[in-house]
């Protein structure tokens, strides 16, 4: 991944310059307009952040019960990543549905969810920091609890009546839909894969410095 | 019997003078519809700034998070040779 950290930083960066241009060109929805456009950056970041959140419960799950200190310092980076884009999404989305529902927010299933899986992942990083000695055991746990909250954030929209658009959605895209979509939904795995990489690599140099202070000490 | 069908036909008449106030606090039933892009333009909310916005907002934050892990990594890589110094200082 060392090697192929710049190369993919700078595809990462040529792709989110052109993904405006790619947007832009994109056909109108019927309803919507032009603010149906922020769903290209919308869905792209909460499919980020989902990432983020499985590879933080599968990092904490080996760090609980295999012990690895290296996979605890993987999730706390990861932990970090969802966080970033669950912000993205829940900034973005109030945006969009200011305009086309009318409101900034509204307590239905699908949004409260999504609240709910941001916060837990906030206290795992407020857990972590503040914590104390063995407070990773305790962050791995919530960390676990989180990553099992995502199936039901992702199918709320077809279980419970919300205001939120179904999962049928990406599916069934128009023409000239899914083209500049799924070009941007790249250009975030590929950000979420390059930032995951450069956060994993500070939580491993200040495992170093731990190390040497110890050994010094 | 006569008793019974007066009691009853009491207790109807108390029903619909009690249902009769909450017949007047039904809302309206509205009937007037108005397409949103058919609405004066002084009620429209622009698009735009909201789509910028959202762009900015990702912009931003993707921005502000790289600066700060790279933050972070310069100050736990100074820590990390200031001690590796004084650890070889202190063998010799």
């Amino acid at each position: 991944m060392k090697k192929a950290f710049l190369p993919l930083l700078l595809v990462a960066a040529a792709m989110f310059a052109y993904a405006p241009i790619m947007i832009a060109q994109a056909p109108y929805e019927s309803t919507m307009g032009l603010v149906q456009k922020i769903f290209y950056f919308h869905v792209p970041s909460w499919f980020a952040m989902f990432t983020a959140v499985f590879v933080c419960g599968i990092q904490s799950a080996i760090f609980l019960f295999r012990h690895k200190p290296s996979a605890d310092r993987v999730a706390a980076a990861a932990g970090e990543i969802a966080v970033l884009f669950g912000f993205m999404g829940l900034v973005t989305g109030p945006l969009w549905g200011r305009k086309s529902w009318g409101v900034w927010w509204q307590w239905d299933a699908r949004l409260t969810i999504a609240l709910l899986v941001q916060l837990t992942f906030i206290g795992y990083l407020i857990v972590r920091k503040y914590g104390g000695p063995g407070s990773e055991k305790l962050a791995a746990a919530m960390a676990i609890f989180g990553m099992f909250n995502i199936p039901f954030l992702y199918m709320s929209v077809n279980i419970w009546r919300t205001i939120h658009p179904k999962t049928s959605v990406v599916p069934t895209l128009p023409s000239g839909m899914p083209g500049p979509f799924w070009f941007s939904v790249t250009a975030f795995m590929i950000l979420c894969a390059l930032l995951l990489t450069l956060r994993a690599q500070l939580e491993h140099r200040r495992a170093a410095l731990d190390a040497l202070y110890l050994e010094h000490e | 019997m006569k008793q019974r069908l007066q009691s009853l036909a009491g207790a109807l008449v108390a029903l619909a003078l009690t249902a009769v106030p909450a017949l007047g606090l039904q809302p309206q039933q509205q009937n007037e519809f108005v397409p949103i892009d058919k609405l004066p333009p002084s009620e429209q909310l622009p698009s735009a700034p909201l789509l910028v916005a959202a762009y900015a907002f990702v912009w931003i934050a993707v921005m502000f998070y790289l600066w700060t892990i790279w933050r972070r990594l310069g100050r736990v890589e100074a820590d990390l040779q200031a001690l590796e110094r004084r650890t070889r200082s202190e063998q010799r």
